[in-house]
């Protein structure tokens, strides 16, 4: 017999193995999970998870595909939160701080609590980036948030009322369109088929019998 | 930390390390990878393929998974459902948010017609999100669109259809471009250089990539893009059955609330199914690395309503799933591990082939080293063997995994495995249909008029399998092309008297084939239920 756990899901007791994650916790006490998870490999939040140890003060947040059950575990799922999501045009946005006082005023309401730091799935520091955001520097903002799934855990313990994953988002994208270096290559590339360069040489390869097409993948020559 | 049992062979496995650096495994040649692929990989077991009795690819083999839910029932029968007043119209139906639904949604809505996209979980729940290690584009000066044909031709067995693949290549670099100028965060150097790899089968380094996060990356940049442009997402609603008009185009789809049941009617003029792909259904019993919805969809709406499969027997099994711990067993361990220099090594520490083969071969050459060659690593759970990351520190230098894989490194540290430390255990996981609905150059069925596909659901891009990193390359190129083609067909047609006969017909069809089963479908999600894992 394999050892068992005690945990509570909303509340409710189930005894389930050890070994199991949350989610499939869930699943063996009979859940037939259709909010709540996704890719149940990490990468996309759906399966925000709070629990608490019980006799513990302090409360968890998790993603529960990625996480093991424990003894005495008080699970609530939240898989949705309302973030709020301000729409805008890539195309026409200042790349300044300017953009954050318009379309995400809240962040400059942070109280520096660090509560969004202490929620995070994935161990990121929320509060360091979202001050970033405020000063307008994205770059940075971008490279601290990148491991964000959206999961919104960080949102649902914020005083201030902060959407801080849709900020990360906004400053990505920025960084990504105006703010990283451009790729000449890229661009010389785009060009070139633009222009036909290469409409020979596959013109060639849409026609080639399989024996010599055969012949030049065998004996093509691998770059190092 | 590895338990006591594995310690024997971490010790071989540490000993031989700086040895296997230096090695340089041969590659092998076509004929041994033609015999190791007939011996080993799933593809190639006869006993593990049904034929095909009824529809348009009758006589045809499929996995016997997939020909059960090809041959089984409607949810609805074709008179339950009230046509007259549909509770949508648009021009441009898209079934599926991943991410050849959202290219679709956005260059269909920059075409200017009225679009809309169902999904049966949230939009960017899809095996993109899931997608780590890159994107190709032949982008680089050593590089072309020809070079990057061959290789995927020839890595696809020489089964690709041409016009596709000349297309996937040929678009890729614009495709590159057009994530970057929406925003997505691509690995660059100070002047701007695209940082590139290798993947297995590649001649040049063309794979582009945001850290291991290429495909999150992409998704939730497209997903943002979609919400700021306004494209209505219609959340956890599927598609359970097409609607055709009275000439047999598509012209629409009966949409069911995946939490009311309730049936919904959306009338359009053009359809882009856009479903992903079949992890789900755990073809002969594989673990998956897809996401929650992968359950082969899109084939079976398309297939009952005659639509043509290409290639439906053939999948790819990623050669590196997780096989330890259990909790994350199947998950995937990107490929781009063994581009940043890891090897595969077996129980003795040895290497045992080259670590860039393309995928069914190096995921054959696993399962033969696990099994006829009985030097896999018993983790419990079946076999696996190790794939040496901490290589990957000592050839790039110190902090090269937490910058280039930190959702690997992430992944396995919740289970006190640190991969810059200790090398991890890997096994063929489910991960790719290769196969799906058959389309022309423009993205719409071959037999269906008004019916587009775009994405995993396509079958024929890459032949028989597919090199790392060519999906989240198609599901962009064809995910637009099919946005821009359905709207510009959306123009011209006129749609007549919707109806479900199809259904009713296909029902004849399995009772006068003489198929016995309960089984419905689209499954639309697995059953996981009371199992303590998978």
């Amino acid at each position: 017999m394999e050892k068992t756990v005690s945990i509570f899901l909303f509340g409710k007791k189930y005894e389930v193995p050890e070994n199991l994650t949350i989610m499939t916790a869930m699943e063996y006490a009979g859940y037939q999970l259709v909010r709540g998870c996704g890719c149940r490999n990490g990468f996309c939040g759906a399966c925000a998870t709070i629990y608490r140890i019980k006799g513990d003060r302090e409360l968890h947040a998790c993603l529960a595909c990625q996480t093991k059950v424990e003894d005495n575990m008080y699970i609530a799922t939240l898989p949705f939160f309302p973030l709020v999501k301000q729409v805008y045009d890539i195309e026409t946005i200042p790349t300044t701080e300017t953009v954050m006082m318009q379309l995400y005023p809240e962040i400059y309401a942070c109280i520096g609590c660090n509560a969004c730091t202490k929620a995070c799935t994935q161990g990121l520091n929320v509060m360091q980036y979202i001050a970033y955001a405020q000063r307008g520097d994205f770059e940075k903002c971008a490279e601290e948030s990148f491991d964000c799934v959206m999961c919104g855990v960080c949102s649902s313990r914020c005083p201030a009322g902060i959407s801080h994953p849709q900020v990360a988002m906004l400053a990505r994208r920025i960084n990504g369109k105006y703010l990283a270096p451009g790729s000449a290559h890229l661009e010389e590339r785009v060009k070139e088929i633009k222009n036909g360069d290469f409409n020979e040489l596959i013109e060639a390869l849409m026609q080639k019998p399989v024996d010599e097409m055969k012949e030049l993948y065998n004996n093509r020559d691998i770059e190092k | 930390m590895y338990s006591e049992k594995f310690q024997n062979s971490l010790e071989l496995v540490e000993k031989a390390r700086d040895k296997n650096i230096a090695l340089e495994p041969e590659r092998m040649t076509a004929k041994q990878k033609e015999d190791l692929l007939a011996a080993f990989h799933p593809d190639y077991r006869q006993d593990q393929f049904d034929v095909l009795k009824i529809g348009p690819n009758k006589g045809d083999k499929v996995p016997f998974e997939l020909a059960e839910i090809l041959q089984a029932h409607s949810r609805i029968t074709a008179d339950s459902v009230d046509l007259s007043a549909p509770d949508y119209e648009t021009d441009v139906l898209i079934i599926g948010g991943g991410g050849a639904g959202a290219s679709a949604a956005i260059e269909a809505n920059e075409a200017g017609a009225d679009v809309m996209i169902v999904t049966k979980l949230r939009i960017g729940d899809a095996n993109t999100m899931m997608a780590e290690g890159g994107i190709q584009a032949a982008d680089k000066p050593n590089d072309s669109p020809a070079i990057h044909f061959v290789d995927a031709f020839g890595g696809g067995h020489f089964a690709a259809k041409r016009e596709l693949l000349s297309k996937l290549v040929c678009d890729a670099p614009e495709a590159i471009k057009w994530l970057s100028d929406l925003g997505v965060e691509f690995d660059k150097d100070a002047d701007g250089t695209m940082v590139t790899t290798h993947g297995g089968g590649t001649s040049r380094k063309r794979m582009h990539a945001a850290k291991d996060y290429s495909g999150a990356e992409i998704m939730r940049t497209l997903r943002d893009e979609v919400i700021n442009r306004n494209i209505p997402v219609i959340d956890f609603t599927s598609a359970i059955e097409l609607i055709l008009d009275e000439n047999g185009n598509a012209a629409g789809a009966v949409l069911m609330n995946m939490e009311t049941k309730e049936l919904l009617v959306a009338k359009a003029k053009t359809v882009i199914i856009a479903t992903g792909g079949a992890g789900r259904m755990h073809y002969q019993g594989f673990p998956t690395s897809n996401h929650y919805g992968a359950t082969a969809d899109g084939l079976v709406l398309g297939y009952r309503a005659g639509a043509k499969l290409l290639y439906a027997e053939t999948l790819q099994y990623h050669p590196t799933g997780v096989a330890y711990p259990e909790q994350i067993f199947g998950a995937l361990v990107t490929e781009k591990v063994r581009s940043l220099g890891a090897k595969l090594v077996n129980v003795k520490g040895e290497v045992f082939m080259h670590p860039l083969e393309t995928r069914d071969v190096a995921a054959a050459s696993i399962i033969r080293e696990c099994g006829d060659r009985a030097n896999g690593v018993d983790t419990d759970n079946g076999n696996g063997v190790w794939l040496d990351t901490p290589m990957i520190e000592k050839i790039g230098g110190e902090g090269t995994i937490m910058k280039r894989i930190p959702a690997m490194w992430r992944m396995f540290d919740k289970y006190g495995i640190d991969i810059r430390k200790e090398p991890i255990l890997v096994y063929p996981t489910l991960h790719y249909q290769n196969g799906g609905l058959d389309i022309d150059a423009n993205c719409m069925t071959t037999n269906v008029e008004n019916l587009f596909v775009a994405g995993e659901a396509v079958g024929g891009i890459h032949g028989k399998n597919r090199l790392m990193g060519n999906s989240l390359l198609d599901i962009i190129v064809f995910g637009r092309s099919a946005g821009i083609n359905a709207a510009a067909k959306a123009k011209t047609v006129t749609v007549g008297k919707l109806t479900l006969s199809h259904v009713e017909k296909f029902e004849k069809e399995i009772s006068d084939a003489g198929i016995k089963t309960e089984t419905v479908s689209p499954k639309l999600l697995p059953n996981y239920t009371k199992q303590k894992s998978i």
